[in-house]
């Protein structure tokens, strides 16, 4: 009975969270179109985000390359179906495995940061201070830090493939004596338009999730550094969430474009 | 209640009527009433979480009241668009209660964020630079101009934040907690800072605070904010010798 009635609350406190959110997601897009944009702190937050995440999407997509190479290779092999390793590691790479591990390595990385240093800002009165000297800390703080994580995003997506393909390349190499030339052969004919663009659509709402929730959480802080903390945390555990319903969503999408 | 008359014909820069502020079931604000005139210093106390940095942020529009009329320079703020609120609140300079440095940009970044909007008020012709060194003089700190506010002492970090307050040359200043979290050899050093700037510029001041020190040294007027009204109006001397238990609370030692 108990067990029941805390999921009907925690249900309901998920429903009213996604209806704020909702809101500020709104809010964003009204405000990101309004002059005067602040490109400076744009290309700040960019160059930041991007050289906080890449080595940590490096590693991840060398590794998710190796590991997903060495395990399928004995099954493949059993089938005699070895030749297939470029393109099946590189399709569910580029259509799957990428961009979800590049978006949830990224929403521990940059969501979290996010939240944490605008829940900082908010409370030591940091966000008041800014707008009672005239500049609007929305489009000051949270407009820069969204379109920053949304532009960025995809392009570490794509070095977290290319990365990955390579590390799925150097286990053939030295296990079955495949050139650099033929394995990358394969990838490209493996690859079409139809995984790569969207896989690439996929990423930009993946990077606008961890901005809008990161941003979310910061800017709505709770006072206290307890409240920090819980910004930071909350950030991660619901961008993961909310990925994984993206995900979900864009298979169902673009399953409905490949019957078309 | 104490009335002070020798002031009344003074002109009144801001004013509170009746204001209303709840959060939830927490009746912050019960109708509060204040008047600031120009060149005096106004002290504000109360216990803490008595919500004195409620309505010090409903007076410049960080919090919306419940109901009740703000009035700061003869402009009714909840009327006013936001373009108008902005030029209104370079009139107003806000010092907050924990410096409120940003802790990503430098001493010389914090000073220059508000001449980003209010370049028109300095005209054509704004320089930064004498500006920026010009306000960190007026708290004794040029030499701190390229630290960062992590490398700041409490102090020197509520110099620079008065500093970043004054950089707009404000007609008005509002302090909040100017003195909490220091030493009192620092607070002292504070208080004559801000006595300095007062005399230099001849600003207005709203003062809260809960340290009575601060407030015998500063105050022209004061008024206790006790159940979220103006329970109590007077000068320093005056309320000092109340023999309401409420009162007198505040000035026991
Ligand atoms: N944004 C807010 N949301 C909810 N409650 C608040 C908020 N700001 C202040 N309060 C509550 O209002 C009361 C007064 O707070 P405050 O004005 O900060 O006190 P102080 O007099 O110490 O400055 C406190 O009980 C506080 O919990
Ligand atoms: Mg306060």
């Amino acid at each position: 009975m108990s067990a029941l009635h805390s999921i009907k609350t925690q249900l309901k406190s998920f429903l009213t969270e996604i209806g704020e959110l909702s809101l500020f997601t709104g809010r964003y897009f009204r405000e990101a179109f309004k002059r005067p944009f602040e490109f400076k702190e744009l290309l700040r937050q960019c160059y930041n985000m991007g050289n906080r995440s890449l080595l940590l999407v490096v590693i991840t997509g060398f590794i998710i390359g190796l590991v997903l190479t060495l395990q399928t290779r004995p099954t493949l092999m059993e089938f005699g179906a070895v030749s297939w390793m470029p393109s099946m590691v590189s399709i569910s790479i580029v259509r799957e495995i990428g961009p979800i591990i590049t978006a949830l390595v990224c929403a521990g990385r940059i969501g979290s940061g996010i939240g944490a240093e605008l829940g900082s800002m908010r409370v030591t009165e940091q966000i008041d201070a800014m707008e009672v000297s005239g500049t609007n800390p929305f489009k000051y703080l949270v407009v820069t830090r969204v379109l920053a994580v949304t532009l960025m995003l995809p392009l570490l997506v794509i070095i977290g493939d290319a990365i990955a393909i390579f590390g799925s390349f150097l286990v053939e190499n030295i296990k079955g004596n495949v050139s650099f030339m033929l394995y990358f052969s394969q990838v490209f004919d493996a690859l079409e338009f139809g995984d790569v663009i969207p896989a690439t659509i996929k990423s930009f709402f993946f990077g606008l999730a961890i901005g809008i929730v990161g941003c979310f959480k910061g800017f709505y802080c709770e006072k206290g550094t307890e409240g920090v903390g819980k910004a930071a945390n909350s950030a991660v555990v619901f961008t993961s969430l909310l990925l994984f319903i993206i995900d979900f969503i864009a298979v169902f999408v673009t399953d409905i474009f490949y019957d078309l | 209640m104490i009335e002070h008359n020798n002031i009344s014909n003074r002109e009144i820069v801001l004013e509170l009527k009746n204001l209303h502020k709840h959060f939830g079931k927490n009746n912050v604000l019960n109708g509060f009433n204040m008047q600031l005139f120009k060149g005096e210093n106004l002290v504000i106390m109360g216990k803490s979480g008595s919500g004195k940095s409620v309505m010090i942020k409903c007076l410049v529009g960080l919090l919306e009241a419940d109901s009740g009329t703000i009035t700061v320079m003869h402009n009714d703020i909840t009327k006013l668009d936001q373009e108008a609120l902005d030029i209104l609140r370079a009139d107003i300079g806000f010092l907050f209660q924990g410096s409120a440095l940003y802790d990503s940009m430098t001493v010389r970044e914090n000073l220059e964020f508000p001449l980003r909007r209010h370049t028109k008020k300095f005209g054509e012709h704004i320089d930064t630079e004498t500006l920026v060194v010009e306000a960190l003089e007026n708290v004794g700190l040029a030499s701190a101009i390229d630290l960062m506010p992590s490398e700041l002492s409490g102090g020197m970090k509520r110099r620079v934040a008065l500093a970043r307050t004054l950089i707009l040359q404000p007609k008005i200043i509002l302090y909040d907690e100017p003195t909490s979290g220091l030493d009192p050899i620092t607070a002292k050093e504070i208080i004559i800072l801000m006595q300095d700037i007062q005399k230099k510029y001849g600003t207005s001041s709203l003062i809260i605070t809960h340290d009575v020190d601060c407030a015998r040294a500063i105050s022209d007027r004061m008024i206790l904010l006790i159940d979220g009204i103006d329970y109590a109006v007077g000068t320093y001397t005056e309320l000092s010798v109340s023999k309401d238990p409420k009162i007198k609370a505040f000035f026991k030692h």
